[in-house]
């Protein structure tokens, strides 16, 4: 369906090579530091499982041991398998035990062939990881055969949140029976601030449930049942964000979760963690997903619940390329980008309804293989759920006509309640209305040449690439050694959903390191091998 | 006339339309159920219009019906406007005037609520509803603490800024978490500050009572709808105002 707005292509091309104008100096200063978190997701694809009495996970006590006699700029695993061997330690999460107990002292070692013997060590280790991520890909790829992928498009997205895994899990279920395509499951508030991932089944959560690799593992297991009861594979979704996204993403991959929540400027902007750990995380969360077969789902949306969404649309379209070349570069394939985008123009506003069809329509096309995440209305629904209903009906019509690939499901209790059944029940009758009645609408809906859509959304993809050109400008007078580069200080500024974030505040900046010069991590070396 | 009741279409016809879900498969006993409930709240004659099963046992009503309660507005208690609505004009003149130094504003999430939405709406430039938000005032002194802010860092940061008044936002309200952050924030504030330095406590958030403020220890609760406007002429009402400047 490309050319429907008769975008100019030297201005779309424009627009790419800004982005990876600004994203590049975010990538190469991902690539020269490493995360506390990163190094644990190393640990946990070398096959630390478990935590010590207290709930902290034993990759937190051994990445803290290794980081307090070595520091992290070196790399874990290189650090803990030259220590496997000299101490004579056969499994990895008995040296987290003993280090934790303080009886294991960690060295980078000086011998050429120790140094050797350690990354060899670890290759395997990390190796066997990643081959069980592989192997969950595979299972994947035979499961959705067997049982099929949903009969049209948009998906259907489903959210659950109890706090409860074991009452999330009959819920899921029969959203699933009700029509879903995806659940997502959201975690509870505050995640996100954790330095450390829960371990098994929780039952208590604030506004949603804890992400664990129990829980992950225990709701795949029950949508795997009620897909092959329905024949149509149900896909899981979680949220790789926070200070341990390189971790959950690991974990995500291990227990097969399909879509992962992973964007590269959430965490800074709206959960204000520091900008270099955030897209140091990012880098390796994304190159995990690539290897996983998982398509991530990016938080635009976020923007337009505090901006304003006919003012900041093009900060959207900005937003979406740089997502776009950020996961490119991690080596993620079109078809595992659902960037984001929402339903948030006050409906107030005349012509509400053809800017929401102009901005939808230029998301689709600038990325026309990518499953678009289409967001519904949250900033505007008052509590009058009458009208919330019908908001969500144009909601889903804007979503029909401009052929997105995944549809969030609206609530006409947003902002009221969390989801009743009732509700659900209500929402997805409207999205089945929709879908039946104008499903193929957008085979017909052409704009008008030279009209109001056209206008629209040529003039934000042009704002777009004057807020790029803006960034790559205002940095051309600044210290050019400036960690990051342009984006950064666009960052700090403010640029993006208006919230100020400096690369020298936020939470997570104390487990940031620059690489060392004989820095290893052997999960990065292979993921980015595999290329 | 003090004394009222429903409208559906005629003048004291009593009218009221109502939904609900029962735990039940949908059949003639489940309609029969639905009626048995609205006739217990008081519907009478009720007329069920809608019933529909959804998945295995829960069964969705709406049930339209009359009602012959009566409500006397005169005996209604609600927290009313007891101060006047100022323009933003008016709220930096009489701060200037009157206060002789800009007037300071802590604004917060706190507890794990990561919703900023109501303190963004409230403080920043942006505002909600075509009104800007405090942070656009030139009297006003504002620091938006942001998300997930601990009672503690609330505390020393109102000490450092000297605060004249906190704003707290509260969303998330499972297991009346709201509630609990509240009484943990104003008796934060009682033991850190005597009562004479002590700021204003402002509450905001969609779900709280107006009537709890004495209860929760604050000094007002703001509900839904609430407009920036709305809280800089009540700051300027407790603070300046009433106080006469009392800086």
């Amino acid at each position: 369906m490309a050319g429907k707005l008769e975008l100019d292509p030297r201005v779309v091309a424009r627009a790419r090579g800004l982005a990876a104008r600004v994203g590049q100096p975010v990538v190469d200063l991902a690539r020269s530091h490493t995360t506390v978190s990163v190094e644990r997701a190393v640990l946990r694809l070398a096959g630390v499982a478990g935590a010590d009495p207290d709930g902290i996970p034993w990759v937190n006590r051994l990445a803290d041991a290794v980081r307090a006699d070595v520091g992290l700029g070196h790399g874990v695993a290189v650090p803990v398998f030259h220590a496997m061997r000299t101490a004579g330690v056969e499994d990895i999460t008995v040296l987290a035990q003993k280090a934790a107990a303080g009886s294991i002292r960690f060295a980078v070692p000086e011998k050429k062939a120790e140094v050797t013997a350690a990354r060899r060590a670890a290759r395997r280790a990390t190796g066997d990881g990643l081959r069980r991520v592989d192997r969950r890909r595979a299972e994947r790829d035979r499961l959705i055969k067997r049982w099929g992928d949903p009969p049209r498009r948009p998906w259907i997205y489903l959210i659950v949140a109890t706090g409860d895994i074991y009452e999330d899990i009959p819920q899921a279920q029969a959203a699933a029976r009700a029509g879903a395509d995806v659940i997502a499951v959201i975690r509870s508030t505050g995640q996100s601030l954790l330095d450390y991932v829960p371990e098994g089944a929780t039952r208590e959560g604030f506004a949603g449930t804890y992400a664990t690799q129990e829980n992950f593992r225990l709701m795949r297991a029950a949508l795997d049942q009620t897909s092959q009861e329905l024949g149509r594979y149900v896909r899981l979704t979680n949220y790789a964000s926070g200070l341990c996204m390189p971790e959950i993403a690991a974990l995500a991959g291990l227990e097969r979760l399909d879509m992962m929540l992973n964007d590269s400027m959430y965490g800074i902007l709206f959960r204000d963690i520091n900008p270099i750990r955030t897209f140091v995380d990012q880098r390796f969360s994304r190159q995990v997903h690539a290897r996983a077969g998982i398509v991530i789902n990016t938080g635009e949306d976020n923007y337009l619940t505090t901006a304003d969404a006919v003012e900041a649309a093009h900060t959207v379209t900005v937003s979406q390329l740089l997502n776009e070349f950020f996961a490119h570069e991690a080596g993620l394939a079109d078809w595992q980008l659902g960037l984001g985008h929402a339903f948030e123009i006050n409906p107030d506003l005349p012509d509400s309804f053809r800017l929401e069809l102009a901005h939808a329509l230029l998301a689709r096309e600038l990325f026309p293989d990518a499953p678009l995440k289409w967001m519904p209305p949250t900033k505007h629904m008052t509590g009058d759920v009458f009208r919330g209903n019908l908001l969500d009906g144009f909601f889903n019509l804007a979503g029909a006509l401009t052929g997105q690939g995944i549809l969030l499901v609206g609530m006409m209790t947003e902002a009221v309640v969390t989801p009743w059944l009732s509700d659900r029940d209500i929402a997805l009758q409207n999205v089945r209305y929709v879908l039946d009645g104008a499903g193929n609408l957008h085979e017909d809906f052409v704009p008008a040449p030279g009209g109001f859509i056209q206008r629209r959304a040529r003039q934000v993809l042009g704002e777009a690439v004057e807020l790029l050109e803006r960034i790559v400008e205002r940095a051309a007078g600044a210290d050019p050694r400036a960690p990051g580069g342009p984006l950064l200080e666009a960052i700090a500024d403010g640029t993006f959903g208006i919230m100020k974030r400096p690369a020298d505040r936020g939470k997570g900046l104390d487990g940031v390191a620059k690489h060392e010069d004989d820095y290893y991590n052997p999960a990065t070396e292979a993921l980015e091998a595999a290329r | 006339m003090s004394i009222v009741r429903p409208y559906g279409d005629t003048t004291g016809d009593g009218m009221v339309q109502l939904s609900f879900t029962l735990p039940i498969r949908h059949d003639k006993r489940a309609e029969g159920a639905a009626l048995q409930l609205a006739a217990k709240m008081g519907m009478d004659p009720a007329m069920l219009v809608h019933a529909r099963q959804m998945g295995d046992g829960f069964t969705f009503f709406v049930v339209y019906g009359k009602v012959n309660h009566l409500v006397d507005t005169a005996k209604v208690q609600v927290v009313e406007r007891d101060f006047p609505l100022l323009s933003a004009k008016e709220i930096n003149a009489v701060i200037k005037r009157r206060l002789r130094r800009r007037l300071n504003v802590v604004g917060a999430c706190i507890g794990t609520d990561a919703h900023t939405v109501g303190i963004d709406a409230i403080l920043n430039v942006k505002g909600i509803a075509g009104e800007k938000g405090l942070e656009y005032y030139r009297e006003l002194s504002v620091t938006n603490m942001g998300a997930q802010v601990s009672v503690p860092d609330l505390v020393e940061t109102a000490r450092a800024q000297k605060a004249d008044a906190v704003l707290v936002s509260q969303v998330v309200t499972q297991r009346d978490a709201h509630l609990q952050n509240i009484r943990a924030m104003s008796a934060a504030f009682r033991e850190a500050l005597p009562a004479g330095r002590r700021p204003l406590l402002i509450v905001g958030g969609p779900r709280f009572d107006e009537l709890m403020a004495g209860e929760l220890g604050v000094d007002r609760i703001f509900g839904r709808g609430t407009t920036p406007r709305e809280v800089a002429s009540y700051l300027v009402h407790a603070l300046v105002a009433a106080k006469g400047g009392a800086a």
